[in-house]
């Protein structure tokens, strides 16, 4: 201990209080640099988790934006599209126009003759074709009679087999593309009539059953007025019950029953609000059921603990001396509330209700008790149609056996990820934003 | 202990008071008494406490205090940490209305109205019984806003041009008009500590109350600061009655004419401030000015 000051007073054969300190310095370092790697090593740990997580989803995903298109010189033969000549409307949104397609390719492949290589040769091009002939003909009736080169989907199977998702040299039984149909492919590729296109599908469709033909809108918009219905139902209920509670409830054993049980509700599995919903929402008031309706009262039910913890911790947040100042000022208790203390509480408040939007947007389970996870292919357009939203459209696409949906349900949680970073960015935004200091 | 002992002996035995030839009257009041001496009632009472009783749940913090507060003066409330001046000074405005298990008895007359009354009104006693807080506390909006919030809310102005006339009036008489009329649309929090203050007293004067009650103002400001608060309240006193709690006793004498002194939630006497300074009639009140504890 010879870096003990000089004037220290030392008593003989007792060390002085430097000393003893200076001993135990070297531990009290150790155990300050040991806690310190734990924490950066937690940290380090749990950002390679994510890293594994976005680079396997991403990975996975990053190919269904892409979906593989032929280019058919398609016939408008009007004897196909029309073969009474009636000129209406009805006819040609009746007409045959999965016909135009087989027509077509068996002019590309004329080798086709068989049965089995007709149906091998069809089913290159993708069932839902046929559709977006027939709406290229209906927005534009001059198509009939003219022959026009469309680019459209091809199967899963081939889209797969672009992607590099089907082994060429297994046996012919054992894949899903039959060796005549990759001899056609490769003469396609090589004319440059098959390509991979962006997959616009993807963003503007409803579910499917065919996966080159499903896309999320219909969830997204799903989810959308869910959220929506979540959010201006639970957020007024939310911070109106937190003001009450905190503001102007007497406090008495009936008080502390319903703080404890607010508390308790927050904790209580998502799936018990699903069941609650089914019992009340759907067959006790007769709601329609997988709709979005019932969806945000679910949601509202399962979102509103959250929202009043975090609004009465964010009315506590607000120094007394403003309430004192406005009570002071002989403004009434719903002014001094009104005035001032909701407004500083405002960014606590919207930051919890943010945060329990993006539980709701992320939640799958109560929604799968009251229907919502139903096969729907329409895009819902209002909150009593039948809808899905995008945690259960992941679901029941991860549950589908065609191998592109893989792609699909990784493309889809892309999809929701984005939407919690931009909610969660929001709620940092606000926070920011919207601060005072007093 | 050992003081009250010697308080005891010292009322009985003639012997111990020569040793203390600097006590004005020794025998004449027990430091045991509670009984309120001094002046009470003035000629001219703007309010008339009579009996008030103040208890938080079981614990009584002011004990049957009658007192009469007259118009225009200032009336400063001294006395120990947790003698109840600040607690009595609250029940004057029911500011201890928002005090959970707060319960006042007895009768506060202001204007011959009793404020405890079931059909009284906090809001417009508020307005009538304005108050300034230990800690400025401007509310986090602009200045303006700040001086411009009562006479809103009360409905007292109609129209644009009257209430910016009013907010500089308001400045003005807090002496702070020259120091913030370029920045008005400022946070009221961007102040310093003593303009904060004095901002707090144009908002209260801004609905031109009756009576103002002042809760240890200038413990938060510096001497500088309070200087100017306490020559703020010599003009304010021109217009009204003013109340203030102060741990300060130099304070007490600069601005108060009348002066209050309490001890352990019982009001021990009232008087003149300079009597109160120079003749103290009750032991206690003579052992708290003197120094000798508080």
């Amino acid at each position: 201990m010879s870096s003990s000051p000089e004037n220290h007073t030392k008593v003989q054969g007792k060390l002085s209080t430097f000393d003893i300190v200076q001993k135990t310095l070297a531990k009290r370092r150790a155990d300050e640099s040991r806690f310190r790697f734990y924490g950066i090593a937690s940290i380090v740990v749990g950002l390679g988790f994510l890293l594994v997580l976005f680079a396997n989803i991403t990975g996975k995903g990053y190919s269904a934006f892409l979906q593989t298109q032929i280019e058919l010189e398609i016939n408008f033969d009007p004897a196909v599209l029309d073969p009474e000549n009636t000129g209406n409307q009805e006819a040609l949104s009746k007409a045959d126009y999965n016909g135009l397609i087989k027509i077509a390719l068996q002019k590309s492949f004329p080798e086709a003759t068989s049965r089995v290589d007709k149906k091998g040769l069809y089913s290159l091009v993708s069932s839902g074709a046929s559709y977006q002939l027939r709406n290229l003909v209906i927005n534009d009736n001059s198509l009939v009679g003219k022959t026009v080169k469309v680019w459209l989907p091809t199967s899963d199977d081939i889209d797969m087999l672009l992607k590099g998702n089907v082994d060429r040299n297994v046996e012919q039984g054992e894949r899903r593309v039959n060796d005549r149909q990759l001899v056609w492919i490769d003469r396609l590729v090589a004319e440059n009539r098959i390509e991979k296109q962006f997959n616009s599908a993807f963003f503007t469709a409803g579910d499917s059953r065919e996966p080159e033909l499903a896309g999320i809108r219909g969830a997204v918009i799903g989810s959308l007025f869910t959220l929506v219905g979540t959010f201006f139902l639970s957020f007024p209920i939310g911070v109106a019950t937190a003001v009450y509670l905190e503001e102007f409830a007497p406090i008495n054993k009936w008080t502390d029953l319903i703080e404890v049980n607010i508390n308790n509700l927050a904790a209580v599995p998502s799936i018990v609000f699903g069941l609650l919903g089914l019992a009340m929402f759907i067959n006790f008031f007769g709601l329609p059921r997988s709709t979005p309706i019932v969806g945000c009262l679910v949601l509202t039910l399962m979102t509103l603990p959250t929202i009043i913890i975090a609004s009465r911790a964010s009315l506590k947040s607000v120094p007394p001396s403003i309430r004192e100042a406005a009570l002071g000022m002989g403004a009434s208790p719903l002014q001094t509330v009104l005035h001032h203390v909701l407004p500083l509480a405002m960014p606590g408040m919207l930051t919890g209700a943010i945060i329990g939007m993006s539980r709701a947007l992320g939640e799958t389970a109560p929604l799968l008790m009251i229907g919502m996870v139903a096969f729907i292919v329409n895009i819902p357009s209002s909150f009593t149609e039948p809808a899905t939203v995008l945690p259960v459209q992941i679901y029941l696409w991860a549950d589908s056996p065609e191998r592109a949906f893989v792609e699909r349900t990784s493309a889809a949680i892309m999809v929701l990820l984005v939407f919690l970073i931009l909610m969660n960015g929001l709620a940092v935004f606000l926070r920011k934003r919207y601060e005072r200091r007093w | 202990m050992s003081y009250v002992k010697e308080s005891e002996t010292s009322a009985t035995n003639p012997m111990t008071n020569q040793l203390r030839p600097d006590s004005p009257s020794p025998n004449k009041i027990d430091r045991e008494s509670r009984k309120t001496v001094g002046k009470l009632a003035i000629d001219d009472p703007r309010i008339i406490c009579k009996n008030v009783n103040v208890f938080y749940g079981e614990n009584q913090a002011i004990n049957d205090l009658s007192i009469e507060i007259g118009n225009q003066e200032v009336i400063s409330f001294i006395g120990p940490s947790g003698c109840g001046k600040s607690t009595f000074l609250r029940t004057l405005n029911r500011m201890n209305d928002t005090i959970v298990g707060c319960r006042v008895e007895g009768e506060i007359r202001i204007d011959d109205k009793n404020i405890y009354d079931k059909d009284m009104d906090v809001v417009p006693l508020r307005a009538m019984v304005g108050m300034v807080f230990q800690k400025p506390n401007p509310f986090p909006k602009s200045i303006y806003d700040n001086v411009a919030y009562g006479p809103r809310i009360h409905g007292l102005i109609t129209d644009k041009n009257e209430l910016d006339a009013l907010v500089e009036e308001s400045l003005r008489r807090a002496g702070l008009w020259d120091e913030v009329k370029d920045r008005l649309n400022e946070p009221g929090t961007s102040l310093s500590g003593g303009q904060q203050q004095r901002l707090c007293i144009a908002r209260t004067i801004s609905v031109n109350p009756e009576v103002i009650l002042m809760d240890e103002p200038c413990s938060a400001l510096d001497p500088i600061a309070t200087a100017k608060i306490e020559q703020l309240i010599s003009e304010l006193s021109q217009q009204f009655t003013i109340v203030i709690v102060t741990h300060s006793m130099q304070q007490a004498a600069r601005v108060s004419s009348r002066t209050a002194y309490f001890h352990l939630g019982y009001l021990i006497e009232v008087g003149n401030t300079n009597d109160i300074f120079t003749h103290p009639k009750h032991p206690l009140t003579e052992d708290y000015i003197t120094g000798r504890f508080g």
